[in-house]
């Protein structure tokens, strides 16, 4: 009711310029409005919170195997399994804990960009250049040939950038360089539901940790960052946006790191912040205080991807210098 | 060495407008390297080196810059500044001058740095008829530190054959780039030369080195401007690879507004103007709780009790979780807040056991049937929401559920069309029920109390006796404090 109280120039065919000036104008009484908000800084605040006591994080397993750049990977709910994509083609699902590699599948394209682990363990989905997302149901069968069983269940119009699973196995949340997301019924191939809202390549996507919600945020080459169904905001770095406070909270940042963050993730409690960087490291910062608690060196070449395991026991890195490696 | 080479320099030739990912990068460290460069603004000293019977001009010792970095970058580790160093290296920018091998070392090793011309900003991406006539022209000057290494040998031979109909034209653009050289002084063409290799030492990389030139295939997708690609630093380009490459093919470009779009625009902002918001500070105490309450169930927070797998290679912990039988720690997780107490497949086990044996259990039943519904695969959509419509809402249903008249009107109407969000209304309504009423009620039960202080049943729990006792023993406990003892060998033996 209060925004239609608000005058506009939306209903009266106004010309583009007009239009123009009013969206400017809103945004600019929006960017005023959470500045009233802003009281005070995160890190002013935590500096009561105790320090996090040193952490001897290291290399517990280095996963080897893939021919060229690791680009992607994802935990199993066991929390021991993981799946890996790599540029040379191959999807490799492995144990963590026993180094041991479970299946192995060659796509049909490089640069495998996308891989996700379903929820109940039976599956994994992936795709890249191919511009689909396939499933592959795991075999217990070691001699059965995966490739076999394959499904191509989402289709786009460029390439698959992001993939992952909502809460089953039944479905299937892809978003690609074509600048859209997607939700699909992995069963049938449908597509369930599209979502239009970046005005350029999407690069990424990660679910609300939510059993409730059903919210997802995906990241693009607009600068964007969508959480759908709410609001887009511009952040290229390592960045906490608040949506509660709906405006940034802090920002993690070094005068000596130079390169940037190309994936991040964080631990259970959300007390420490993982950031893999393409200058070949992994930084662990403290959330609330903003500084740098240490860093990670191991990898010998740009880091893709990083995630934490489900219960937060440790995180895997993938890297371009075709190694996987898991960090406690 | 091509004309002009420092006539072209090109400090600050990056587009203040591009600011791809790339030139962000490169602008930052071009600006680190100015300013070790500047001895005037406490940058390094860069001198002439005396060697044998030679002499060495503008040369730098690896531990200076080392040095210059741990300063002025406020970098505390040296392992840190030799790490940076050497990817500063790698990309191109300041080289060693005895070494294909571009890192950065800790000690006396000689370094200097590269000429602007050669900057990555440049767009530099130089074809193999550039690199033929590079090696080529190597070969013709009788110079020891013109040598070509193994792995340049190699590279020469495998050239030759792949150019082989046109070598003459490659061995006569070496001839003629090899008179240019000559006409240059002595020192400057040490400094020429070795620049030059180290920007084939970017491009052509010692095998084992990392190729600092390799781009993600997604920024290449959405090269802006191909045009500005640099292929030669011969001034050569070879006709047929002047087609640009697939991976510079432009994909979408960012689309400009339509008029549509801004006013899709103006609604959302109006829309995010009504949002309710809150305060930094109040946002700040949130974040501040959770990461508290959580903190000791992170492992990289706190000591896991039994140990990190990962760390001890012992598994426990893991066969632990697994066990139908709930730590202490785990079963408080539950009293969080009803998400959690879902969250585990344990907790909501025992929030439904003790709801059936209260006889109220078809929320909770009809909640997580809608959970499932959402799981399913599209075709058995619609069916399995009749089902569920029958057995919670319809009327006579067995397991009636209680819904506001608007949430029943609203989800009668979505079963018309019945589909994976038909119940969310109605679930939501639910949900906030069970929050308020089962949920409290369970935390108070004895199924959850006996857990949380590890107790073991003494009566049956549903005896009017036994629910006595149970109050009894509450009543008591309240004053303990609820930290949760740590696993004793007494739980971890059942």
């Amino acid at each position: 009711a209060a925004a239609q109280s608000r005058p506009s120039a939306l209903q009266s065919g106004e010309s583009l310029a007009t239009l123009k000036n009013e969206s400017d104008s809103l945004k600019k009484k929006l960017e005023e409005e959470r500045a009233k908000l802003h009281d005070v800084e995160l890190n002013q605040v935590a500096e009561k919170v105790e320090l996090v006591s040193a952490l001897s994080i290291r290399t517990r397993r280095v996963l080897k195997g893939h021919g060229n750049k690791v680009l992607c990977m994802d935990w199993c709910k066991d929390k021991r399994r993981l799946v890996s994509s790599s540029q040379d083609g191959k999807v490799i699902v492995w144990d963590g804990y026993t180094l041991n590699k479970e299946h192995a599948v060659t796509m049909p394209c490089t640069w495998v960009m996308a891989c996700a682990y379903a929820p109940s363990g039976c599956a994994v989905a992936c795709g890249g250049l191919d511009n689909k997302c396939s499933v592959y149901p795991l075999s217990l069968d070691k001699n059965e040939n995966l490739a076999a069983k394959k499904k191509s269940v989402a289709m786009h119009t460029n390439y698959l950038s992001g993939c992952s699973f909502t809460n089953s196995d039944m479905q299937l949340l892809t978003s690609s360089g074509d600048g859209t997301c997607a939700l699909w019924d992995v069963e049938s191939g449908q597509l369930l539901q599209s979502f239009h809202g970046h005005t350029a390549d999407v690069l990424s996507l990660n679910l609300a940790p939510s059993e409730t919600g059903n919210t997802f945020v995906s990241g693009g080459c607009d600068k964007k960052a969508n959480v759908w169904d709410m609001l887009p905001c511009a952040s290229v770095s390592c960045r906490l946006y608040d949506l509660r406070a709906d405006r940034e909270v802090a920002v993690y940042q070094k005068d000596s790191i130079i390169f940037g963050a190309s994936s991040v993730d964080f631990s259970l409690s959300g007390r420490l912040l993982f950031a893999g960087y393409n200058d070949y490291t992994i930084n662990v910062w403290d959330v609330l205080k903003g500084n740098r608690i240490s860093v990670l060196f191991g990898h010998e070449n740009r880091v893709s991807c990083v995630k934490v395991s489900p219960d937060g026991t440790s995180f895997a890195s993938a890297s371009w210098d075709t190694s996987l490696r898991i960090w406690a | 060495m091509a004309e002009g080479s420092k006539d072209q320099a090109c400090v600050g030739a990056i587009d203040p407008e591009d600011d791809s990912p790339n030139m962000i990068i490169y602008r930052k460290i071009e600006d680190v390297v100015m300013r070790i460069q500047d001895e005037k603004a406490g940058g390094v000293t860069i001198r002439t080196v005396k060697s044998f019977l030679s002499k060495i001009p503008s040369v730098v010792s690896g531990a200076d810059i080392v040095q210059w970095l741990m300063k002025n970058l406020t970098i505390e580790d040296s392992a840190e500044a030799i790490h940076l160093g050497s990817l500063i290296a790698a990309h191109g920018y300041l080289f060693p001058i005895s070494d294909h091998v571009l890192t950065l070392k800790d000690d006396g090793t000689l370094y200097r740095f590269q000429s602007p011309y050669f900057w990555p900003s440049n767009c530099w991406e130089p074809e193999n008829t550039d690199y033929a006539i590079y090696l080529c022209k190597r070969t013709m000057q009788n110079k020891a530190r013109l040598e070509l290494a193994d792995y340049e040998a190699e590279n020469l031979a495998r050239l030759q054959r792949a150019f082989a109909r046109k070598w003459e034209f490659i061995f006569m653009q070496a001839e003629a780039q090899v008179k240019i050289d000559r006409k240059k002084d002595k020192a400057e063409r040490k400094i020429l030369d070795s620049q030059e290799r180290a920007f084939w030492d970017v491009h052509r990389p010692v095998p084992g080195c990392v190729n600092t030139t390799e781009m993600d295939i997604r920024k290449c997708r959405r090269e802006r401007n191909p045009h500005r690609v640099k292929k030669s630093v011969y001034g050569v380009s070879d006709e047929n690879q002047s087609q640009p490459s697939p991976a510079h093919i432009p994909s979408q470009p960012t689309r400009k507004p339509t008029k549509e779009d801004v006013q899709k625009e103006i609604t959302f902002l109006n829309i995010q103007l009504d949002r309710h918001c809150l305060k930094v500070s109040k946002v700040a105490d949130s974040l501040m709780g959770y990461t508290e309450q959580f903190q000791e169930y992170d492992p990289f927070v706190s000591l896991t009790e039994p140990s990190n797998p990962w760390i001890s290679d012992d598994s426990s912990f893991w066969d632990l979780e697994a066990s139908k039988d709930p730590s202490q720690q785990r079963v408080k997780r539950w009293g969080f807040s009803m998400e959690e107490a879902l969250k585990d497949p344990v907790g909501r086990d025992q929030f439904l056991k003790f709801l059936e044996s209260e006889f109220s259990s078809e929320n909770l039943r009809f909640w997580l049937a809608v959970q499932e519904l959402k799981r399913r695969p599209l075709q058995e959509v619609a069916s399995r929401a009749q089902e569920i419509w029958q057995e919670f809402l319809a009327e006579g249903a067995p397991s009636s559920i209680n819904l506001d008249s608007h949430s029943y009107e609203r989800t009668s109407q979505n079963l018309k069309d019945p589909g994976r969000y038909s119940f969310e209304d109605a679930q939501e309504h639910i949900f906030k029920l069970m929050k308020s009423d089962s949920y409290a009620r369970f935390l108070r039960s004895n199924i959850y109390q006996d857990l949380l202080l590890a107790r073991k049943k003494q009566q049956p729990a549903d005896t009017e006796q036994g629910r006595r006792t149970s109050l009894e023993k509450f009543t008591r406990s309240v004053g303990k404090s609820l930290t949760g003892k740590r696993l004793t060998g007494l739980m971890q033996s059942s």
